[in-house]
């Protein structure tokens, strides 16, 4: 399956451009929040900085899905006697690979602004969850790719879902102080537990707890899969 | 002639329909391809050449008809069917960013060529297709017809059972033509590959096929060898059975086209 994660010049040329827009955010927004009074803010912050990282850059790498289907180069794979899930499977590691090093980036970046983690050895664990939050998104943008035909469609589902997932998750304010009906919503929002998971690890502080995170992105990363390998067959060129 | 060619066929399609929408692009063709021989689709464009090859190789579903490879139904048994298969494609396949020699070595790995294989056999056809000093170069930087060698050598780089060929040659310079069909010719008469290909130059269904289908508007209105196909028609070339069979006009579903075509005409010539 690491057959199919795409070559390394790739990845590295779609890495450039998203790095540049989150260490702008990161650092734009990280003044403006410590002068609004939250002193640790920061901290609370940098996990939410690092799961939209990963949002974002798996979302977008499974969209390739949809150039690769224009420019033809899909008919490759597909002719190909390759078992969809592997195709589902490997086309969703290539993305995981490029978003947990665009996530570690901006973790680096978040480092750099002073930002330290309650503990040092924990940083693998926090990998751990970068990778399997890498996954789930890259895996969704897969399968919305996998549903629409062009990028208009695309774009159309990314600021209905993507955009309202990012500021509903929890990753800019903390989710027990908001009103019931938006903690309803965070509780269906996948990036609220991997931003959740990340921030009781780095920073000990969680809403949910690490295990229930773990546990309800591993069943959506699953359920992603499957499905995807099911568009991936019923798929036409 | 037929003495070589053993039964079962090597493809077998009955009564194959596909719709578009509302649009009819095949309407219910049936014909046969036995092992080991070369099989020509000629058509003019919008016939529905490449529809009939995109369901013959499992990427598109036939809206009706039965269509099987070797024995095995496209729709059913799809991974057996596409172990089967190798195929040129009609337009690009290539992934523009990755390098020539990538995208030979992702084909040689998505087809299971055995890893010490691989090298040698595509070096051999990056040799052969001139592509030497091109194999590090990203594909989206080559000109159109290098990618088309490209696309062409990367095809050959696994040995399939059945060739599809979807105008293979539109592009290609007399050497690298000449190369094409001189490997094809090989592989069908050394390893009994089975070819089914499309064309829009004569003289190639003419050297090459042994058998010809002639589709219009989505139906085979003549098949049978050049031989048949000109006797039957009273011609002396391919180019002319084909234009006493499919008519001169330029085929289009839209017939307002044309008309705007000889409106213009007029125009000039009012000038
Ligand atoms: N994806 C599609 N959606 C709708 N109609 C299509 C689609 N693909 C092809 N068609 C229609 O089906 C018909 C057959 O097209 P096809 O591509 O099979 O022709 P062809 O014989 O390969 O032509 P050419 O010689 O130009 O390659 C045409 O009328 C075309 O407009
Ligand atoms: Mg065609």
């Amino acid at each position: 399956m690491k057959r199919y994660i795409r070559s390394a010049p790739r990845m590295f040329g779609t890495l450039g451009q998203p790095l540049l827009f989150f260490l702008a955010l990161g650092f734009g927004f990280g003044p403006v929040f410590q002068r609004a009074g939250e002193g640790k803010y920061l901290e609370f912050l940098a996990p939410g900085v690092v799961g939209m990282t990963i949002l974002f850059a798996g979302v977008f790498t499974g969209s390739e899905l949809i150039w690769d289907r224009q420019f033809g180069f899909l008919k490759e794979t597909l002719v190909a006697p390759v078992p969809r899930l592997t195709i589902m499977v490997g086309r969703t590691l290539g993305g995981t690979l490029l978003a947990t090093i665009q996530g570690t980036i901006v973790m680096l970046a978040c480092f750099l602004t002073g930002f330290r983690p309650v503990r040092w050895d924990h940083l693998p664990r926090a990998l751990v969850f970068m990778v399997i939050i890498a996954l789930m998104f890259t895996a969704l943008g897969t399968v919305v790719a996998s549903l629409v035909k062009d990028f208009q469609g695309f774009q159309v589902i990314i600021n209905f879902l993507v955009m309202p997932m990012f500021m509903l998750s929890g990753a800019l304010y903390p989710l027990t102080d908001i009103p019931d009906v938006l903690q309803v919503i965070a509780k269906a929002n996948p990036l609220a537990y991997g931003v959740d998971g990340l921030r009781g690890i780095l920073v000990a502080r969680t809403y949910f707890g690490q295990l229930v995170d773990l546990i309800v992105m591993g069943v959506i990363t699953a359920a992603l899969l499957l499905f995807g390998t099911y568009q991936f067959n019923k798929i036409q060129i | 002639m037929n003495g070589k060619f053993s039964n079962p066929p090597m493809i077998s399609v009955r009564n194959l329909v596909k719709n578009y929408g509302n649009s009819q692009a095949l309407r219910g063709i049936s014909f046969q391809v036995q092992r080991g021989e070369i099989f020509a689709f000629l058509g003019p464009n919008g016939a529905g050449k490449t529809t009939a090859i995109k369901i013959l190789t499992t990427l598109l579903r036939p809206t009706a008809g039965r269509v099987e490879i070797d024995g095995l139904d496209v729709t059913i048994d799809q991974h057996a069917v596409r172990e089967r298969l190798g195929i040129i494609f009609q337009d690009s396949s290539l992934d523009d960013q990755l390098t020539v020699l990538e995208n030979m070595l992702y084909h040689a790995v998505l087809y299971d060529v055995p890893r010490r294989l691989r090298g040698p056999r595509i070096e051999a056809l990056i040799e052969v297709f001139g592509l030497g000093e091109y194999r590090h170069k990203q594909v989206r930087r080559l000109s159109g017809g290098l990618k088309r060698r490209v696309e062409v050598a990367r095809a050959l780089i696994h040995n399939p059972k059945t060739l599809f060929l979807d105008e293979p040659t539109i592009g290609l310079d007399p050497q690298s033509r000449n190369y094409l069909w001189a490997q094809v010719k090989q592989l069908n008469e050394r390893e009994d590959v089975t070819v089914f290909l499309t064309t829009h130059y004569m003289e190639e269904a003419e050297r090459f096929a042994h058998r010809i289908a002639i589709l219009d508007q989505g139906n085979i209105i003549a098949q049978g060898t050049a031989k048949d196909l000109n006797m039957q028609t009273h011609s002396d070339t391919l180019e002319d059975s084909f234009i006493a069979l499919t008519g001169r006009e330029i085929r289009s579903e839209d017939n307002g086209m044309i008309d705007r075509m000889r409106q213009l005409s007029q125009l000039g010539k009012r000038k």
